[in-house]
């Protein structure tokens, strides 16, 4: 099986019911993407499949229908994403572990509310982080908004 | 060296034991062991102590040893030597290095002595003295007890200004020239008579070989440049983009993937096991037996990490009673006994409090029962670690808050010494204490003898690793008062009993060493507060059950503040006191406590008028060496609960990076927050109930309150950072739920008796 991650063409192994986070790890080889529970409680496997945000700890690789987004997808080294930008600008991460899916999920969120309420930040930002960096997270989004108006 | 013996030595230090000190004298950064980066030098490059090298490409690296888990250590350490080495930490690599006894923890072991922070009485002090030297002599490489910047303070200081040192001189001899004629800047030595520049890098190897003055000047305080600021960490732009390596990303040429199912009953071995369905996995290689001091079972060899899940799925496991109270009300039971006969021991008993109370009538008596249960640290990456054993040499590769100790436990399963064992460290998904153990190693490599040399990465399942966690123990409290005429305490007697963390990590870890002595541990938070009461006395009880227990972002203090300080403000209920004036007049001994105090009433606005439906709630913990004061605000919204505000107030004496240390008071407070929320982890037939975040989560964005953080430097020694904003917060918390509700709760996690908003 193929599927598009980051712009190319993918072999993801021949088990269709392989969770997409498992075929990106340990076939594709791309690990930004992190393994946090398997139930889709906790949000460190957020990736973006045609543009939204999905955990995918609990999409099996063969449902997938759409082009896949990664951390490793969403800028590059000479030009990060603004959030991303936000995020070093704000010091969020502190083990970094949860830090890959809630970049994915406020990229999501700004793509669909440029310019969110801290009412919209409460219900997009739903993914767990246990060094407790919320605040940050919160700082840095409403960042990426002002960096982006900047831009 | 019996590392047995010693170990047992430094748990059990007493008073008593201390005849004379050992007296430690200036630290020579090249002497204490052999330079570990001498073995893994590159092309060119010179190593001039165990934490700088430099290559002749001017490229220069510092080593920080300790394990970077969020906390940000990896800056502050290479810090510490940038300093003194004039360079700028853009003008640096940062590395963890290799796992070797050079890298001990001195200071962690000092923590580890009975006595307060602030008592420097002669016996407090030798037996600090006494302390260090062991750590050194045992190796132990531990980041833990929010120890790693009073251990690295002086000791890496002194690395860069030797490195320094030795790079002027060379120049100097080069230059012909006296070194007082030498200056530096952007890594580049100057000779100020003439102009003539050379980099660190091109004089580096003749530099190395210079040796030392008996004496190093370190720079003046007013004189930093980086310490005392805060920089940007070194760490971030990995962990934005993907780059980090964690444990569970390693990757080897010829690696195989596995997991592991382990007894669910703990010291239980399994009964029977038909591992057809398993094989029959598409991917999954081999099923073998797993059997180490921290558990027996089975690891699954596949192709692939979900292979491996769907393997271990398949196991069909009938696993051996459990031998100990099988639920958690069992488990209670047997930990409330303890309450009812005489306590093990007193790590404090001012004046005479079994006279204080004999006489006590009725209304002037406070009695009250606390309880806390078991705790799972739940690092957001799951426990794992990859192992290769090939050619007589074992490598490591884990995710490690103690490599020399998984050194010395691992070399013991393939039969070699621990120099034959090279431990990697790599970034840690959390730790919180979890990652000094050992069984996510052991287990790597008993998977790694049944591989052929191929190396094995062993990643657990979510589920597994709530489910064999080395909790925080549960602990019983049974507090008494007895108050005066002017409504203040003249006696406090708390009574504290749980599972000794220290005898179940020996137990576990250096099974040779019998458990003995008292813990301090189970007072810890209690019995060292800087409190003035004439009858007080803290005692603990060691309860002997088998379920794993170990060190928990705050160990004893995680619970044992909460108990001291929801026991204050019921004192001053009872007594119709200011919460804040009476914590004032019975820590006026001590001005640090006082001045914490004073900053965060000014900070909350601490007795303004306050609406129905709302309360602050006051707590102060000394732990690890800072005085923190906290403040908690919350509201009730639909007959729930929001947590609204924090606001904290830090003494740690010297504070080397401002920000990072608040980032860590506000992410050890929502660890304690996250606790009293709705953690708890439950037995049934033994076994460990919760399994994933959906039964044992941690607050969520949509719960987490606004942060007010200030920090102060008054003191005269240094604090740590990492841990002593978790035990505030609890109290705190739950003197603002009474303060808005009346409701008085002793029981965690708070969701018993009410809903926080969701």
């Amino acid at each position: 099986m193929e599927l598009e991650i980051n712009g190319q063409m993918q072999n993801v192994g021949d088990d269709p019911d392989m969770p997409l986070l498992w075929a990106l790890r340990d076939i594709v080889g791309v690990k930004g993407t992190k393994f946090g529970c398997g139930i889709a409680a906790c949000g460190a496997c957020t990736v973006h499949v045609d543009g939204y945000p999905v955990r995918s700890c609990q999409i099996p690789v063969g449902s997938v229908d759409g082009p896949v987004t990664t951390i490793e997808g969403v800028g590059s080294a000479e030009q990060l994403h603004i959030v991303q930008q936000a995020w070093i600008r704000e010091q969020v991460p502190q083990c970094g572990y949860c830090q890959s899916g809630q970049i994915m999920a406020a990229i999501a969120l700004l793509d669909e509310i440029p310019n969110p309420t801290d009412q919209d930040i409460d219900d997009a930002m739903t993914n767990l982080c246990r060094c407790g960096t919320y605040p940050k997270i919160r700082a840095a989004i409403k960042r990426a908004v002002s960096l982006g108006q900047e831009a | 060296m019996n590392v047995a013996k010693i170990a047992r030595r430094t748990f059990l230090i007493g008073a008593a034991t201390v005849a004379g000190g050992v007296a430690v004298g200036y630290y020579y950064v090249r002497k204490p062991y052999a330079n570990p980066l001498e073995e893994y030098l590159g092309e060119g490059e010179a190593a001039f102590n165990p934490y700088v090298k430099i290559g002749q490409d001017n490229t220069i690296t510092v080593i920080t040893p300790r394990a970077e888990m969020g906390q940000g250590v990896h800056n502050t350490l290479a810090a510490l030597v940038a300093e003194e080495l004039e360079v700028g930490l853009d003008d640096i690599e940062v590395e963890h290095g290799p796992g070797d006894f050079a890298y001990f923890n001195g200071a962690m072991l000092e923590e580890g002595a009975p006595f307060a922070f602030f008592d420097e009485s002669f016996l407090a002090e030798a037996t600090r003295t006494f302390m260090r030297p062991i750590g050194k002599v045992l190796g132990l490489q531990v980041t833990g007890g929010s120890s790693s910047m009073i251990d690295a303070y002086d000791k890496m200081r002194q690395a860069g200004c030797a490195a320094r040192h030795m790079l002027v001189s060379a120049a100097a001899k080069q230059w012909n020239v006296s070194a007082k004629e030498i200056d530096t800047a952007n890594k580049f030595l100057i000779n100020t008579v003439t102009g003539e520049k050379l980099s660190y890098g091109s004089l580096a190897t003749a530099a190395a070989r210079i040796d030392l003055p008996g004496e190093l000047k370190l720079k003046a305080r007013e004189n930093w440049r980086i310490l005392g600021t805060s920089p940007d960490r070194v760490d971030i732009p990995s962990k934005v983009d993907g780059r980090a390596v964690y444990g569970i990303d390693i990757d080897l040429p010829d690696m195989v993937h596995a997991t592991v199912r382990i007894s669910p009953r703990f010291g239980a071995e399994s009964v029977s096991m038909d591992d057809t369905a398993a094989l029959a996995v598409k991917g999954v290689e081999k099923v073998v037996p797993v059997q180490t001091t921290t558990g027996s079972g089975y690891g699954v060899i596949a192709e692939n990490t979900w292979a491996a899940f769907k393997g271990a799925e398949a196991l069909e496991i009938e696993w051996g009673e459990a031998t100990y109270p099988k639920s958690s009300d069992a488990l209670y039971s047997a930990i409330a006994k303890r309450l009812d006969s005489p306590a093990d021991f007193s790590m404090r008993d001012d004046g005479d409090v079994d006279q204080a109370f004999a006489d006590a009538p009725r209304d002037k008596l406070l009695e009250a029962d606390y309880r806390v249960p078991y705790l799972a640290h739940a690092c957001m990456e799951p426990m794992n670690a990859t192992a290769r054993w090939k050619d007589g040499v074992l490598d490591i590769w884990a995710p490690t808050q103690a490599p020399t100790v998984l050194q010395m436990t691992c070399a013991g399963l393939v039969g070699v010494n621990s120099e034959d064992v090279r431990v990697h460290a790599t970034m840690l998904g959390g730790g919180f204490g979890r990652r000094g153990e050992v069984d996510f190693a052991l287990y790597a490599v008993e998977l790694a003898k049944q591989t052929n040399g191929r190396p094995v990465k062993v990643t657990w399942t979510r589920e597994e690793d709530m489910r064999h966690d080395t909790y925080r123990p549960a602990m019983l409290a049974r507090m008494r008062a007895r108050i005066d005429n002017d409504g203040m305490p003249v006696a406090v007697d708390m009574h504290l009993a749980g599972q000794s963390v220290i005898a179940s990590v020996l137990a576990r870890t250096f099974p040779s060493v019998p458990p003995s002595g008292p813990d301090k541990s189970l007072v810890d938070g209690a019995f060292n507060q800087p409190y003035s009461i004439d009858n007080y006395r803290v005692s603990g009880s060691a309860v002997d059950l088998p379920v794993p227990v170990g060190f928990w972002r705050s160990v004893g203090n995680s619970c044992n503040a909460w108990f001291h300080e929801s026991f204050i403000d019921e004192i001053a209920h009872m007594t119709g006191k200011d919460p804040l004036a009476l914590r004032l007049e019975l820590m006026k001994a001590h001005p640090a406590a006082l001045g914490v105090l004073r900053k965060v009433a000014d900070m909350s606005g601490w007795g303004r008028e306050l609406p129905a439906g709302r309360g602050l709630g006051l707590a102060h913990t000394l732990s690890f060496g800072t005085w923190v004061a906290m403040v908690v605000e919350v509201a009730v919204v639909d007959e729930e609960i929001r947590i609204e505000n924090v606001w904290a107030a830090c003494e740690i004496g010297r504070a080397l990076d401002p920000e990072n240390i608040k980032a860590q008071v506000m992410s050890a407070a929502i660890f304690g927050l996250s606790s009293a929320m709705g953690q708890e982890i439950t037995f049934e037939d033994g076994e460990v109930v919760e399994g994933n975040f959906d039964e044992f989560d941690g607050m969520r964005m949509r719960q987490c309150p606004a942060f007010h953080i200030e920090i102060l430097e008054t003191y005269h020694k240094m604090g740590g950072a990492g841990e002593p904003g978790t035990p505030p917060s609890v109290p705190a918390l739950v003197n603002a739920i009474f303060s808005a509700t009346g409701k008085r709760i002793r029981t965690m996690p708070l969701t018993s008796e009410i809903d926080f908003v969701a």
